[in-house]
């Protein structure tokens, strides 16, 4: 029973950061109707990002993450601008063969400059390696701990930001009806930027949330990319509370899967779990888009 | 007509879809305060010069001119800015945004977002059923209802034209006149200057100070209703006699 329950709260809190880490490849698919295959790649990009800044320019781990976050905000933008934007127009392929293209050659350099070798950022977090909660019944480690108070953080300023602000209501306009959008002033090309920014600001979040519960490697983010692709069509493409909950019911599955099953079976029953959901929601569990 | 008078100025545009001539050589003067319709049956290039006007397409010749400012190369979303406003052909609301979203994003450009306040309490006493139902998705409106929002939604610019394509299309005809009537009100209240296409060529005749007749990717016709002939105007709306 006390194993059951454990594997219940770390599920729902490892559910949190699995959340964060799909929220931006959730909305640039929401808003763009692009499916951003670098997004894993990217993510570990800015949690390589935060560990330089961190070990050689600032070591206030919160000051390297927002320096972090304008750098990750850079690379949206000459990412989105000059390559993705570029395509965007000509179909779904050419802007997904770019994003995959941008996935490798940012694996590469990252292996250029890093090898394979395991990297972490537990240093940085005081909550790491520790249970913030202990009862007799079960512990709420730290690092998890945090990752799903930070993901509903996010999630929930991500909500007001859309609702009530004009960029806001102008992204989610330019999903709803791109021509519609353009005739009421929006300029819908600098609205995908801006999403793409959005999107990237959070992977760096989740950079620094996943550097310092896991190691990491150069190539760890087609890992987390199928991750993010779990929690996505579990709680539904483009919505960020389906995001949450996507993220909450994937971590708590793998994690009763590999209680009942063994360990092995962790990311197999998650994955399962997103076949059926897949077969009988197909749009998720808040989506309301039509996956193509 | 002084220059003065003229608001938009469209002057010998070609527009093409690959080697499809949609329109060649089309020049027409827009009349400020007047509400300006456009008669042409389908495929005559009627929302094609619209989608032109607002820079949805780009003429391949010609210049189209807001208030003597060349707007032909500019990006729809600048020329929003010069004051055109557009009730797209299908209302095209945001479905997944309530009424009151939909109104604030008619507002989005920054010279009316000043004016909120103002421009919603206009298009609430113009559209009252809007105000009653602005906490409610757009996608469950009735088409008339769609109709309005999008109207409303135009004139929370604060446009100098509102540009109506379509205006009757799939609506019953006593929801039509009550839209009509709301454009005359806007008109005559706020002098803003309507150019409509209806595809009833009468109601259009009868609704506007000034009409314009395609056919073909160009104006056979135009006048005021009084000196137009309506079965002229009939003739080439259905390609018949001269006009086949």
């Amino acid at each position: 029973m006390q194993v059951l329950l454990q594997c219940v709260v770390s599920g729902i809190l490892l559910g949190g950061l699995y959340a964060i880490i799909g929220i931006g490849l959730s909305i640039v698919f929401g808003i763009m109707k692009l499916t951003n295959i670098a997004h894993g790649t990217l993510m570990i990009l800015s949690s390589f990002f935060i560990m330089v800044i961190v070990n050689n320019f600032i070591p206030n781990v919160f000051l390297a993450i927002l320096v972090a976050i304008v750098l990750m905000v850079i690379v949206a933008f000459l990412f989105q601008k000059f390559l993705v934007n570029a395509v965007i127009d000509k179909g779904d392929e050419p802007a997904l063969l770019v994003t995959f293209g941008v996935s490798i050659c940012v694996q590469n350099i990252l292996e250029i400059f890093f090898a394979s070798n395991p990297q972490s950022l537990s240093a940085t977090n005081k909550f790491a390696g520790g249970n913030i909660i202990e009862t007799k019944l079960f512990s709420v480690p730290g690092s998890y701990f945090i990752d799903f108070v930070v993901a509903v953080i996010v999630i929930v300023a991500l909500s007001i930001i859309m609702k009530r602000t004009d960029i806001g209501r102008a992204i989610r306009a330019t999903s709803d009806n791109k021509r519609a959008a353009e005739l009421m002033g929006v300029n819908t090309k600098v609205m995908f930027v801006v999403t793409m920014g959005i999107a990237m600001a959070t992977a760096t979040i989740a950079g620094y949330l996943v550097g310092s519960t896991f190691v990491f490697y150069s190539y760890s983010g087609s890992g987390y990319l199928i991750i993010a692709f779990g929690v996505v069509v579990i709680g539904g493409m483009g919505s960020l509370f389906g995001t949450l909950i996507g993220g909450i019911l994937l971590g708590l599955v793998q994690l009763l899967g590999a209680n009942f099953f063994g360990t092995g079976w962790q990311a197999l029953t998650g994955y399962v779990f997103m076949l059926i959901i897949l077969a009988v929601l197909p749009n998720g569990i808040l989506g309301s888009g039509k996956r193509s | 007509m002084s220059e003065k008078d003229i608001i938009l100025k469209v002057e010998d545009i070609e527009v093409k879809y690959g080697d499809f001539l949609a329109i060649s050589d089309l020049s027409m003067e827009v009349e400020r305060g007047k509400i300006t319709t456009i008669i042409g049956a389908n495929g005559a290039g009627k929302s094609t010069l619209l989608d032109t006007i607002m820079g949805l397409n780009k003429p391949t010749k010609g210049k189209i001119y807001m208030e003597g400012k060349d707007i032909t190369k500019m990006k729809t979303n600048a020329i929003v800015r010069t004051g055109i406003g557009m009730a797209p052909e299908g209302s095209l609301v945001f479905e997944g945004m309530s009424v009151k979203e939909n109104l604030l994003m008619g507002s989005y450009v920054p010279e009316s977002r000043k004016k909120r306040a103002e421009l919603f309490e206009r298009v609430y006493s113009l559209f009252p059923v809007l105000k009653e139902k602005e906490k409610q998705a757009a996608t469950f409106l009735s088409g008339g209802q769609r109709q309005m929002l999008a109207i409303a939604r135009a004139l929370m610019a604060d446009p100098k034209i509102v540009i109506c394509d379509e205006i009757s299309l799939g609506l019953a005809p006593v929801i039509i006149n009550d839209i009509f009537d709301k454009v005359k009100d806007i008109n005559k209240e706020f002098g803003t200057t309507f150019i409509i296409v209806d595809q009833e060529v009468q109601r259009s005749v009868d609704n506007s100070d000034y009409s314009f007749v395609m056919v073909k990717g160009n104006i056979v016709m135009e006048g005021e209703p009084s000196k137009l002939d309506i079965d002229e105007v009939k003739d080439a709306f259905f390609g018949m006699n001269k006009y086949a």
